[in-house]
């Protein structure tokens, strides 16, 4: 009714009436181009890793990333508004996930972090990270300057963060469980959070990482410390890092070629298509493929944040950010990981690693992303209306 | 409206300047990539080219077999042996020809190291020559790069440190044929052995043990640049045999150049404390591969050195019989201990007549007196009376003719005739065939390990069987107690008489062993000779009688004892049989009483220690289990 009174300059989108091939239509077609590309590379890749073969891994990834494209397609259609009001009640039910797969969960390389629903492997780490960018992208959405100034307002979002970021180091997942503090952080930053209250915090974990460390589980000690001085135990825990580190110096400039990369093929890495995919890539297409996939990867961050500098409304530019975010931690974990800069932590790396729970989750969190980018100036209704 | 621009222009400024920091981020992983995947390059290609890692298998240590007291009996020695990983390999052929270039082969040996190439997969390294000597060794080592996937390494050799004393209760082990290797993927691992004979056959499963795993680091031209992981695997289970090696060897140097064998039981339990057959081998040979002269000699050798005449030489047990006849008769009720027959030197059963040893008359005589005599004659006429088949029954009850179950490998039941057996054959059984059964000749075949299981349990009045294993890993197995075995059913005045007139037969002058009695104080054994005939005297021979040294010696007849000691409370039975000996009581019993008398004065019955350590020991006496 008030809509109706008084029309703002700018008509909103739902007024305009836009049937489904309008909607289409505005979905960010070089980004869809990008995430397509993305799964062809991690095709190759998992073909090689089966020794030149589709089965057993390229196959049944590719239903998985077909599935997974249809739904975010499906995402993108739907309103934003009526994705934000979600936000909530999503993230509730991602702390439950996380309660039950505490509780009910089965154990993957020492810690609970999947669990099984309708047949569907999912990990509710993932899907978490998601669900808390929408939680405080909502509760931000309408902060004013002076709100996100004041510390009593910003307490709860912290808190909305501490809550499942604690959940999942119970699992025990420290790579997670960080990488979804820093999503809730960079959200914050996006939301006009104070900048130097961040770098207090930054300050403060620095000084307490020593304590920090003492509490660790012994695998995470042994993964730091296998970190800081790989040569030590070559064969045990440093193994995989000298590997990795083995398979990309091997590719050289123009690489091994395809099929003929001598760690990958002599199955030297444990698993390597899945966390160490890139090795592969790396080793046969040399530095010149993995740098063309540094910059496929690049493009899915950068058009990401495209899509939140361009949105109209507070809500979209936060979950858009925090969706970027999320997409560029996978990829600089892994990449680091994988040459050795910091501690190896089972992190895949996007759209190209083996694997569902983690596919599915970035294709969800690309549906809400290009569902921003669709309705990227429809009009929030105002706090009154609720 | 102005606020939100604010906010927006604001979001934007952030936003920005985090996509900026997350660009510089990739711009240092790719920077870090160039250092790694092009400035360092020739570093990591090189480490890429010494990096692989294979796994093979490796066979486990076989386990040891020991004497009750633990003197080892089957142990391993190391020796080096060359393997080939053909997986390796780039060419395997090439390899190989450059191997025969430096290792002499004979052809067969290539044979069959072609036939493993073509058979195994790569994981299963291929034994190219055992035992290698140092110049074979330092000509390996030396051209390792022309041998990519060659490697040397130590293995065990199987040895019997008694040699030929143990060889036949202890057996051999022989390489895995073909077949066998085929179907078991564990036993196609260079090294490993399969038990032939003796208790190596028998407990062959327990001493094999798991195999273990290598994985070494190889470079891509085979050459191993050390090694990552070792587990031996499971070593097989030591085995303890019931042998005392001590009465072993006393066996074996009892008979001598005979050939024969000596059986010496637990009384109580049918435990195996010595089994030897002589002549005997030198089982270590078959681990190597017996050498084509020593095997032909061993092949024309007519006192059969590879056969175990313990368990599988079959002879007729001639007078060592009539106990079985005795207590046939006294279960039907036809003969007692006061029943008297008489002797007059012969037989005469229709038209033919049966002869007394010597042609003796014995006179009339109780069933103790013609044990004691041996009188040929009583038994004669307890044979007609009692019959075949119940005969048979009797001997079947004392282990005589069945299959007494022994963890052993070919173990012959021998064969005690019944009417049915006979009909089965198509022989007329005539009565005649009843009357010389009486005294243990004819038809009937057994092995001295069912004589001296018989005299067991005619001395325990247990139903014990005869076994060699003691313990498994340390476990005691189940038998080694006398209450393991169940009563043998016979009445026991039956068998005191019986026991009375094996006593008389050693200990009474007028017995047939009494040169053979125990010369121990207040301990005597109990026994019963025989002679058994194994060629049709002619007339001409008769004249001069068994006796004379000039018949050809395998026309010679066959000497046999069975006995058991102490009278009062056996412990110990024993059977000897002397092949072509002529007279138990002159060839067979002395090796008894000498048994006897070792085993009586050592006690090994029973006992995981020694009773007695020897006297020049100078480490300190182990703390004995006495009781």
């Amino acid at each position: 009714m008030i809509l109706e009174s008084s029309l703002p300059p700018r008509r909103p989108f739902r007024d305009r009436s836009f049937g489904l091939v309008r909607k289409l239509l505005r979905v960010n077609w070089l980004f869809m181009l990008c995430v397509c590309l993305l799964a062809a590379v991690g095709y190759t890749a998992l073909y090689s890793a089966a020794g030149g073969s589709p089965q057993p891994y390229a196959n049944s990834q590719l239903w998985r990333f077909l599935t997974g494209l249809v739904m975010m397609l499906g995402i993108a259609m739907v309103d934003i508004r009526a994705i934000e009001k979600l936000s909530w009640p999503s993230y509730l039910l991602g702390v439950l996930l996380l309660l039950a797969v505490m509780k009910f969960g089965h154990m993957g390389l020492g810690a609970k972090r999947w669990m099984t629903v309708g047949g569907v492997e999912i990990q509710p780490s993932e899907l978490m990270k998601l669900f808390l960018a929408m939680a405080i992208g909502s509760y931000f959405k309408r902060a004013t300057p002076e709100q996100t100034g004041n510390l009593i307002f910003v307490l709860p979002a912290v808190a909305a963060i501490l809550l499942p970021v604690g959940l999942i180091l119970k699992e025990p997942n420290l790579g997670t469980a960080v990488i979804t503090g820093c999503i809730g952080c960079a959200v914050m930053l996006g939301a006009g959070v104070r900048w130097w209250w961040f770098a207090i915090v930054i300050a403060i974990i620095a000084v307490a990482a020593p304590v920090l460390y003492h509490h660790l589980h012994d695998y995470q000690k042994a993964r730091i410390d296998t970190f800081l001085n790989p040569g030590a135990d070559p064969l045990g825990a440093g193994y995989n890092i000298i590997q990795s580190k083995i398979a990309l110096g091997s590719g050289g400039f123009f690489g091994q070629g395809y099929l003929h990369g001598t760690q990958n093929q002599l199955n030297f890495l444990p698993e390597k298509q899945t966390d160490f995919v890139f090795t592969i890539i790396a080793e046969e297409f040399g530095f010149l493929g993995s740098v063309a996939v540094l910059a496929l990867l690049f493009s899915i961050v950068a058009l990401a944040l495209y899509t939140a500098v361009t949105c109209q409304h507070t809500y979209g530019r936060l979950v858009a950010l925090g969706i970027g975010t999320n997409f560029f931690l996978y990829c600089f974990v892994n990449l680091s990981m994988v040459m050795g800069l910091i501690p190896v932590g089972g992190v895949p790396l996007p759209l190209i690693s083996y694997g569902g729970s983690a596919l599915t989750a970035v294709m969800l969190g690309f549906g809400v992303l290009m569902s921003i980018h669709v309705h990227r100036d429809v009009e929030f209704a105002a706090m009154d209306d609720f | 409206m102005r606020r939100a621009a604010k906010t927006r222009s604001a979001f934007t400024r952030r936003a920005l300047l985090i996509g900026t920091a997350q660009g510089a981020i990739f711009g240092a992983i790719a920077t870090r990539l160039y250092n790694l995947q092009v400035s360092q390059h020739s570093k990591y290609a090189m480490l890429a080219e010494q990096n692989s890692i294979s796994e093979r298998l490796v066979a486990p240590e076989r386990g040891l077999i020991t004497d009750r007291f633990g003197t080892i009996l089957a142990g391993n020695q190391q020796h080096w042996r060359a393997l080939f990983m053909h997986a390796l390999a780039p060419d395997p052929e090439m390899v190989l020809e450059n191997f025969y270039k430096l290792v002499d082969l004979p052809d067969d040996e290539k044979q069959r190291i072609a036939q493993d190439l073509a058979s195994r997969p790569g994981y299963i390294p291929v034994l190219l020559k055992d035992y290698l000597d140092w110049p074979d060794m330092a000509a390996i080592e030396v051209n390792t790069p022309n041998l990519p996937g060659v490697v040397v390494e130590v293995g065990a050799s199987r040895i019997y440190p008694l040699g030929p004393v143990s060889a036949h209760a202890v057996g051999y082990v022989a390489r895995p044929n073909q077949k066998e290797a085929q179907g078991d993927t564990v036993l196609s691992l260079p090294g490993m052995r399969v038990g032939r004979t003796g208790a190596e056959a028998a407990q062959d499963q327990a001493l094999r043990g798991a195999p273990g795993f290598v994985q070494t680091e190889t470079n891509v031209h085979g050459e191993v640049v050390r090694e990552v992981a070792h587990d031996a695997g499971t070593p097989g289970q030591t085995v303890t045999l019931g042998l005392d090696a001590g009465l072993q060897a006393l066996a074996v140097q009892s008979l001598a150049d005979n050939a024969g064998a000596v059986v010496m039981l637990d009384a109580n339990t049918g435990e195996i404390i010595a089994m030897a057959s002589s002549p005997a081998f030198d089982p270590g040979l078959f681990d190597k591969g017996v050498p084509n002269a020593v095997w032909t000699g061993w092949m024309t050798d007519p006192k059969h050195p590879l056969q175990n005449k313990a368990t599988a030489g079959l002879f007729a047990p001639g007078s060592t019989f009539k106990p079985t006849v005795a207590l046939a008769a006294m279960k039907a009720g036809l003969l007692s201990a006061d029943t008297i027959l008489t002797c007059p030197g012969f037989f005469k059963l229709g038209d033919h007549i049966f002869w007394c040893d010597n042609h003796v008359a014995h006179g009339s005589i109780t069933v103790t007196t013609a044990l004691q005599v041996s009188c040929d004659v009583f038994f004669y006429q307890v044979a007609l009376m009692t019959g075949i088949d119940r005969m048979a029954a009797m001997a079947g009850q004392l282990g005589l003719g069945i299959d007494l179950g022994a963890d052993l490998p070919n173990v012959s039941p021998g064969l005690v005739p019944t009417l049915a057996w006979a009909k089965s054959k198509g022989i007329h059984w005539a009565q005649g065939s009843t009357v010389v059964q009486g005294i243990g000749q004819g038809y009937t075949q057994l092995t001295p390990l069912a004589l001296a299981t018989m005299i067991a349990r005619v001395a325990s009045g247990n139903a014990v069987g005869p076994h060699i294993t003691r313990r498994i890993g340390g476990v005691l197995q189940n038998g080694a107690d006398p209450d393991d075995w169940p009563d043998l059913d016979i009445d026991d005045r039956h068998l005191a008489v019986i026991r009375q007139g094996l006593f008389e037969v050693v200990n009474t002058p007028q017995g047939t062993a009494y040169a053979a009695r125990l010369t121990i104080p207040n301990v005597q054994m109990a026994g019963k000779t025989g002679t058994a005939q194994v060629h049709n005297n002619t007339a001409a021979e008769k004249q001069k009688n068994f006796n004379d040294m000039t018949m050809a010696w395998e026309n010679r007849p066959n000497a046999l004892f069975v006995g058991f000691a102490p009278y009062d409370n056996p412990r110990y039975a024993v059977a000897v049989v002397v092949e072509h000996g002529n007279f138990g009581a002159q060839t067979a019993a002395p090796i008894a009483q000498a048994m006897m008398t070792y085993a009586l004065t050592h006690d090994p019955a029973g006992r995981d220690a020694p009773l007695t350590l020897p006297a020049q020991s100078t480490t300190p006496a182990l703390p004995v289990n006495s009781t």
